[in-house]
């Protein structure tokens, strides 16, 4: 038995390992935050994709922008450019930049010069001129940017002086400085850019980015991490509340599954963790150690009727219908009280929302009134098309509607409901097959005109978007004017005006705003949400 | 003893071929391009397919075909993973590593826990210790490793907190893959503190070395026991006793080689239980080991990368399988008059 001994002593040995110093295993500890990401970002350019996961992973981190939205208000703050004029035209954005912004020294790239004008028109140009030699890089495609039809309406990128940047543009746009604080608008190096040209290699501008965020890319793994670096030289330190800097490496570890990124969470294998499922959150709101912010997020979940099908194209039935049912029972029973009551398009977090906005309330004695007006003959059918995904907007689309199938009943309508996998789902509803749908949409940015035009414009049936088929003239000139005015309470005006339009007409019916949450350990100071775009780790700091 | 080597390389050559065509097979049999399948390689065009084609040979009939893939296998081209674009030799040059190294630990905590027990068991056989030992060994050996597995999780990772649950080693660390051991790439690391890194991925290989630990212990308990319990009955230890030999004299002399000498064969088959087992839990503890990048690969759909994947398997299990049995062919040359090679 003596080897059991001799083995039993070697354990021990073993264990003694586990006696390291314990305050230098503190301050190592510290000096990095992991944070569980979802996916794999696309690449490390956000420019070239929509998706949060690329913004979540590059935008606050690795890039700055012109402009930023402050998470706080959702006011248009200065980013890179210090201060900005606007002509009274509202044709001519004149940027004045700041000086000494340096850009990440890394093991592939040593920059020679700070940003100047030159950086900003290259980054613009990369999406908006297909003769840029950049433009064709990784696809060629700048989904954000061309959704919004952003480059037909700037004309020009100009520089002024070596800091001062004129964009030129063909129609007034007011939610053009929206558009600039996006995660979608960042500011690239064009020295970089000529380097890689030069070498040949114009490709690794996406996957060696090259920035000026408070951290900087180090090494990338697909499924498994993406490392950063913080960015010693980092400009923006002074914006930064006193005696907070930058964790020394910020680490996303890619985990696909949410429970996984609990469990993490939970042994502190993670710092933060991104997208908690709803039936989570329980869990993380009972653990002492956890944290679980919550802010309702740019999104609405709604309740479409196809206007282009009768009956649906009579106001008063489409009334009706939002009257027969009611919305907090499908608050409580599908979101789990993670997400507030819609009454117009825009969310709280919107600088336009309308707290005094009409809404529609439970009466089905009214709705049926209003059916039997309208010449519905009791028994009727119709489909209500549920989508086949989950999304924040809407976790679980089947639910809500067998709900509504429900409420429908007692004003004496059945309902059948309908889906498809996710591609056909869009496909048919573009095709306008559809009588109802249970649909969302997440906004880029806090501007109105996000909600506004995507959701019920004319010009956006073509596109997909307007699910609701509706086409009115006066809604499209209400909300083109809301564009062409500077002056945020003539636009805040008319949004109104735009919200008594919508509750008359209803060609849908907003039923939620869900919140965004975001789950970390309590050790971790200066976290926050940001509503308006991915997460920020600039600032974040953690103590053991 | 030539003649035994060149049986096992025989053996051992035949083998391979078999499974090499199983796996050049599976490009035609999984759905899809062969060519795709087998390269892992989207051509553009149809010139660069035709390029392509001509380049892996595929134009020509199946068997100058698989004289062709086999001499790539050779030669490290195993071709690419659709998913990441990697070159697969690359990617299980990392995963396979892992998955050796965690069934080595666990290897070496069922024989130096699993060994003295049943040896302790053994002779002490048919007594309350031996019943509690043996019993205790029942149990733990039916337990199913991928639920033992979740439920170390939830007691001590979740609940009780004191182990991490996933990887090797904190993503803090900045551990290079070198050779993909990790022990060796901490101490072999630059940047890194080594003693507070070996530290650290010391908690993490706690539980899914435990986890597969536990089910092969188990077994080698049971095996020491009834052999050393054998081994008691022979006549040379009645032999011993009679000549006045303390316990421990007899049993350093005389019982553990003869009892270990039996065992050593059915070891070998625990070998491959045990690397099944440490694939299966690898996917639990997100280890990055050759059984969760398969896991990955079968989501993913990831043909080539399926069909490498199994032929490296395949290849470990049936190397290791071979060379223990060589091993004991040569320290045992008693059993040659028997056995004939079996895999």
């Amino acid at each position: 038995m003596r080897g059991g001994f001799r083995w039993a002593a070697f354990l021990v040995a073993l264990a003694g390992l586990q006696a390291c110093d314990k305050s230098e295993q503190i301050a190592f500890y510290q000096s990095g935050i992991i944070y569980c990401s979802e996916s794999n970002p696309v690449n490390f350019n956000p420019q070239t994709d929509t998706s949060s996961t690329t913004a979540d992973a590059t935008a606050h981190q690795l890039y700055d922008r012109l402009l930023n939205f402050d998470a706080e208000s959702g006011q248009i703050v200065p980013n890179v450019a210090e201060s900005w004029v606007v002509s009274d035209d509202g044709l001519t954005y004149t940027f004045q930049l700041h000086k000494d912004v340096t850009f990440h020294t890394t093991t592939y790239f040593t920059p020679t010069r700070t940003l100047n004008a030159d950086d900003v028109i290259f980054s613009i140009n990369r999406w908006r001129l297909p003769s840029n030699p950049f433009h064709a890089v990784s696809g060629g495609r700048y989904p954000y940017f061309e959704s919004l039809g952003l480059a037909e309406n700037i004309v020009n990128v100009e520089r002024i002086n070596g800091y001062r940047v004129q964009i030129t543009l063909k129609e007034p746009d007011s939610s053009f400085l929206a558009n600039l604080a996006t995660d979608f608008s960042v500011i690239l190096s064009a020295e970089y850019a000529d380097h890689l040209l030069s070498r040949g290699t114009p490709e690794r501008i996406d996957y060696f980015p090259i920035g000026t965020g408070p951290f900087k890319f180090e090494s990338y793994r697909k499924d498994h991490y993406i490392r950063f670096l913080r960015n010693e030289n980092y400009w923006g330190f002074d914006e930064l509340p006193d005696g907070q800097s930058n964790t020394e490496h910020l680490i996303y570890d890619i985990t696909t599954k949410s429970s996984i990124r609990l469990a993490k969470l939970i042994t502190g294998e993670c710092d933060a963790i991104a997208f908690p499922a709803q039936t989570e959150l329980e869990i993380i709101r009972n653990r002492e150690e956890l944290e679980l912010s919550e802010k309702p997020g740019l999104n609405i979940g709604f309740w479409a009727f196809n206007t282009e099908r009768p009956p649906f194209d009579d106001p008063k039935v489409r009334k009706a219908l939002a009257l027969a049912i009611d919305k907090n029972t499908l608050l409580e029973a599908v979101y789990f009280e993670s997400a507030t009551r819609a009454k117009t398009l825009l969310p709280t977090a919107s600088w336009a929302f309308q707290s005094d906005a009409e809404d529609t309330a439970y009466n089905p004695v009214l709705a049926k009134k209003l059916l039997k007006e309208a010449g519905i003959e009791p028994g009727f059918t119709m489909t209500i098309w549920a989508m086949p995904v989950e999304r924040a907007y809407n976790p679980n689309a089947s639910k809500m509607a067998e709900l509504i199938q429900r409420y429908l009943s007692a004003v004496d309508i059945q309902v059948n409901i309908v889906t498809y996998d996710w591609t056909t789902f869009r496909r048919h509803l573009r095709e306008g097959l559809h009588d109802s749908v249970l649909i969302g949409w997440s906004a880029d940015n806090g501007d109105p005109d996000n909600f506004y035009r995507p959701l019920l414009s004319c010009g956006a049936i073509p596109s997909g978007t307007n699910r609701a088929m509706w086409c009115n003239e006066k809604y499209d000139a209400l909300i083109n004017e809301a564009l062409e005015t500077q002056d945020l309470e003539r636009r805040k005006a008319i949004y109104e005006e735009v919200n008594r339009l919508l509750y008359d007409e209803l060609p849908l019916v907003p039923i939620a705003h869900a919140y965004r949450y975001q789950a970390y350990r309590k050790n971790l100071k200066g976290m926050s949400i940001n509503p308006y775009g991915g997460v920020r780790f600039a600032g974040v700091t953690k103590s053991l | 003893m030539i003649q035994i080597l060149i049986r096992y390389a025989t053996l051992f050559i035949t083998t391979m071929l078999v499974l090499a065509a199983l796996s050049f097979s599976l490009a035609y049999l999984f759905p899809g391009d062969v060519l795709v399948n087998l390269t892992g390689i989207t051509p553009q065009n149809e010139t660069e397919r035709a390029a392509l084609l001509r380049q892996f040979q595929l134009d020509k009939p199946y068997l100058f075909q698989f004289i062709h893939y086999v001499q790539q296998l050779l030669q490290g081209n195993w071709g690419y993973s659709f998913v990441s674009g990697l070159p697969l030799r690359e990617e299980i040059g990392i995963a396979m590593p892992a998955t050796i190294e965690l069934s080595a630990y666990a290897l070496f905590v069922a024989i130096f826990v699993g060994v003295p027990l049943g040896c302790y068991a053994g002779m002490r056989s048919y007594t309350k210790r031996d019943y509690l030992i043996n019993s205790a060994s029942m149990v733990s050996y039916s337990f199913p490793v991928f639920w033992l597995a979740l439920v170390f999780i939830m007691v001590f990772s979740l609940n009780l907190g004191i182990v991490p649950l996933s990887g090797r080693v904190s993503l803090l660390f900045d551990v290079p893959p070198t050779t993909g051991f990790i022990l060796i790439d901490i101490i072999i690391a630059e940047n890194t503190d080594t003693s507070l890194a070996l530290n650290d991925a010391l908690y993490h290989l706690l539980l899914p070395t435990i986890s597969i630990a536990l089910v092969s212990t188990a077994s080698v308990v049971r095996l020491t026991r009834r052999s050393v319990i054998d081994v008691l009955k022979s006549p040379y230890i009645a032999a011993a006793e009679s000549r006045g030999l303390s316990r421990v004299q007899i049993f350093r002399r005389h019982i553990l080689r003869n009892a270990l000498l039996p065992i050593l064969p059915l070891m070998a088959i625990q070998i491959t239980t045990l690397i099944t087992n440490a694939m299966i839990v690898e996917t639990l503890f997100s280890w990055p080991g050759i059984g969760n990048w398969l896991i990955q690969a079968i989501y993913q759909r990831d043909y080539p990368a399926l069909r490498v994947g199994m032929l490296a398997v395949a290849t470990l299990v049936v190397s290791f399988t071979i060379l223990i049995d060589l091993f004991n062919r040569i320290i045992d040359p008693s059993r040659e008059k028997y056995e004939r090679g079996t895999v």
